[in-house]
């Protein structure tokens, strides 16, 4: 995507790429971060999230659910952004758009329609939409590598069967299979034994909200079939050379040989997948948030934010754009990481 | 070459099965209860017994399974709980929506991405090319809801009595009337062709063109223009990304290097020799993003108020109405089936090597 420098470094034409090692990791990281531009960008929007997430509290000036409305003097729903650090800065479209009023509270991204502080809510979103990102894809990726690791290897009537099931739920447009399920999700029996399930990953994972919970399993499902595909091509290529035959000659057992000579030669590409899949995940998660069938209120999420507001976004635009903001550069960090990534790791891109 | 379409035809059938064997699942495991959900206020024992037996609810599950697919194998796809309609009419009035939509959006995806793709590898690392590829990576991180909310301010309002002004919501104006088909060609309702004249109807593009009618065409176009953007900027992007990367590599090949050393203009180059090849990979990623198109569909009807097929899915989860569930899932997994089959024997005529394996 960028320009290259004109000379090409000749060290690392010369350097074997073919057989994955520290060496390999270490270099590919180095070239994604010396080297590729939108591995560089990606990595500092991706810290830069991080490092908002993990502030949120230091950095957010009310708290993100309180409704200020009687609380705070002057204040409005929908109020318009207003910085009083603007005042006396020059006539800009940009500035004026975060003028204060007379006698208006400063709140720097204004207010929703329930009078709460807009600058925190998206401020706290990011922490929602990286967990979201994280643990979908932490849960999908691990589904799909045993599925696909147990169908690539065991081959036969097993690959079939787990292939086919994965091709059904592919044959579904993702998003429609992942409302259908998250609702059947969502309205599941009090007391029965996933509800219970529910309620221990709420605890473990952090969520108060169980539409959100819900959400991500349903698109951590749909997502598995890439990540089952993915591994599943891997092994069938990897498990024909002669190191995996030399483990299989030594008596290793079928465990053995799939988790310690296979697999780690087939981290590279599914690194890159899962990175790309981050992005997916959040603006999956975004989506079902925005029709009202993720996250719930009072969680902030960006896209549950943009849902509730968009009636009000011809007379209150702002209400709908630092949401979008922050999704689109959020999406926009890990798909430039996971080109970085791949641009890297992948030999065949290697100085390209 | 028809071995390989048999063995693609075949390969189909179990997913099919698989198909059909979730979308009843999922209603049915639905929790919730539909004489609730349906009934309301009235809802009691006795109600709710003479719905469950009109509905066949009270029957066990696996024969209730045979039951839908003896149905949907004679083409009835049950009755929509809260309107009382056949959901074959449903789909037949709503899918042709959805079907212009998303050929629009694939439309302007395709045309859009392969002249940005093209240009982008014509002028390699210069500065077009990197402002085209900056653009590109936006486009597939802005989500299909937040760009047609943008679009329709910027044209509703921003462009506001100019020419440029197009319409924020709706698929047709106001009072734009519609010729039936039915009523055209007086199509019984027990007629083979009833529910097709109705589908053809409600596809807006074909009728209006087919009645020579210039008014609801342009009126149908200018409310499509903005939704299929929206919809169609992600696979844009996407197309224009792989067509440079494929057109890159195709470039860099040895023939096309023959094909310059005997002084070929680099026109023909690109469209006889290069462009040919590069676009095989194009062709998958279209037929990749249909799916897209048809999950997208959910968020772009309800952004600009089109009732489609992904409207009435959405509607008919939140309202438990399981033949409209049942029906429209359906509907979507069945067409995007076919749309991959097509796309894999579309391959196999593109590449003849495919064939073979």
């Amino acid at each position: 995507m960028t320009a290259q420098p004109a000379t090409t470094p000749l060290p690392e034409l010369q350097t074997s790429t073919r057989r994955p090692s520290r060496g390999f990791w270490a270099e590919g990281l180095r070239d994604m971060v010396l080297r590729r531009r939108s591995g560089q960008i990606g990595l500092i929007i991706a810290f830069f999230l991080l490092a908002l997430a993990l502030l949120a509290p230091v950095l957010a000036t009310h708290n993100p659910n309180a409704v200020l409305l009687g609380k705070e003097q002057g204040v409005r729903p929908r109020q318009r952004p207003c910085i009083h650090a603007v005042d006396n800065l020059p006539s800009l479209p940009v500035i004026n758009f975060f003028r204060c009023a007379e006698g208006q509270p400063q709140h720097y991204f204004g207010t929703d329609g329930n009078g709460r502080d807009l600058y925190s809510r998206v401020l706290y979103g990011s922490r929602v939409s990286l967990k979201a990102g994280l643990y979908t894809v932490t849960l999908a990726v691990i589904i799909g590598i045993l599925l696909g690791a147990i169908a690539g290897y065991a081959g036969s009537l097993t690959d079939n069967l787990i292939m086919r099931i994965m091709d059904v739920v592919l044959a579904f447009p993702s998003l429609i299979l992942a409302i259908a399920i998250n609702s059947a999700l969502l309205t599941v029996a009090d007391g029965s034994l996933f509800d219970r399930g529910l309620t221990v990953m709420q605890r473990v994972l952090g969520f108060e909200d169980v539409g959100l919970l819900t959400a991500l399993i349903s698109i951590a499902l749909v997502s598995i079939p890439t990540y089952a595909r993915l591994v599943r091509s891997q092994v069938l290529s990897l498990k024909e050379q002669e190191f995996v035959t030399a483990a299989r000659a030594i008596g290793a057992k079928p465990g053995r040989i799939l988790f310690r000579a296979i697999l780690p030669n087939a981290t590279a590409p599914l690194i890159v997948a899962a990175t790309l899949g981050i992005a997916t995940a959040i603006l999956d998660t975004a989506a079902l948030s925005f029709l009202g069938l993720g996250a719930q209120p009072p969680t902030a999420e960006w896209g549950a934010m943009i849902g509730a507001e968009r009636n009000q976004m011809f007379t209150s635009p702002h209400l709908i754009l630092f949401p979008a903001l922050a999704i689109v550069i959020t999406v926009l960090g890990f798909n430039l990481l996971g080109d970085g990534l791949r641009d890297s790791l992948d030999p065949r891109m290697k100085n390209r | 070459m028809t071995k390989y379409i048999i063995q693609r035809l075949l390969a189909a059938l179990p997913v099919l099965f698989g198909i059909l064997f979730v979308t009843f699942g999922l209603a049915r495991l639905l929790p919730g209860n539909p004489c609730v959900a349906i009934l309301g206020e009235k809802a009691n024992p006795v109600t709710c017994a003479a719905f469950n037996t009109r509905y066949g609810l009270d029957k066990p599950i696996l024969t209730q399974f045979g039951i839908y697919l003896r149905d949907v194998a004679t083409g009835d796809l049950g009755v929509s709980f809260r309107f009382g309609q056949p959901v074959t009419q449903m789909i037949a009035e709503r899918l042709a929506v959805t079907i212009e939509l998303a050929f629009s959006a694939m439309i302007f995806a395709v045309l859009a991405g392969m002249v940005l793709g093209v240009i982008s590898a014509r002028r390699h690392n210069t500065t077009v090319d990197v402002v085209t590829m900056i653009g590109a990576n936006i486009g597939v991180s802005v989500p299909v809801f937040v760009l047609g909310l943008f679009l329709a301010y910027v044209f509703a309002i921003g462009f506001k009595d100019t020419p440029f002004a197009l319409p924020p919501s709706g698929r047709l104006s106001a009072g734009m009337a519609v010729t039936s088909f039915v009523n055209k060609f007086n199509v019984s309702p027990d007629s083979l062709f009833y529910r097709p004249a109705q589908f053809f109807t409600n596809l807006y593009f074909v009728n209006s063109l087919l009645n020579l009618d210039g008014k609801l065409f342009v009126d149908s176009l200018k409310h499509m223009l903005l939704p299929a953007v929206a919809l169609g900027t992600i696979p844009m992007a996407i197309i224009a990304r792989m067509t440079r990367s494929s057109l890159l590599e195709v470039l860099g090949q040895d023939y096309v290097r023959t094909a310059r050393a005997k002084g070929l203009g680099e026109r023909v180059i690109l469209t006889r020799h290069a462009l040919r090849n590069a676009l095989l990979p194009v062709v998958t990623i279209i037929g990749l993003s249909l799916g897209f198109l048809l999950s997208g569909a959910v968020l772009t009807e309800t952004i600009f108020g089109f009732s489609g097929v992904g409207r009435a899915l959405y509607d008919g989860i939140t309202a438990r109405d399981y033949a409209v569930i049942q029906g429209f899932t359906l509907v979507t997994a069945v067409v995007f089936l076919v749309i991959n089959l097509v796309v894999d024997i579309l391959y196999g005529f593109l590449d003849p090597r495919i064939r073979l394996t």
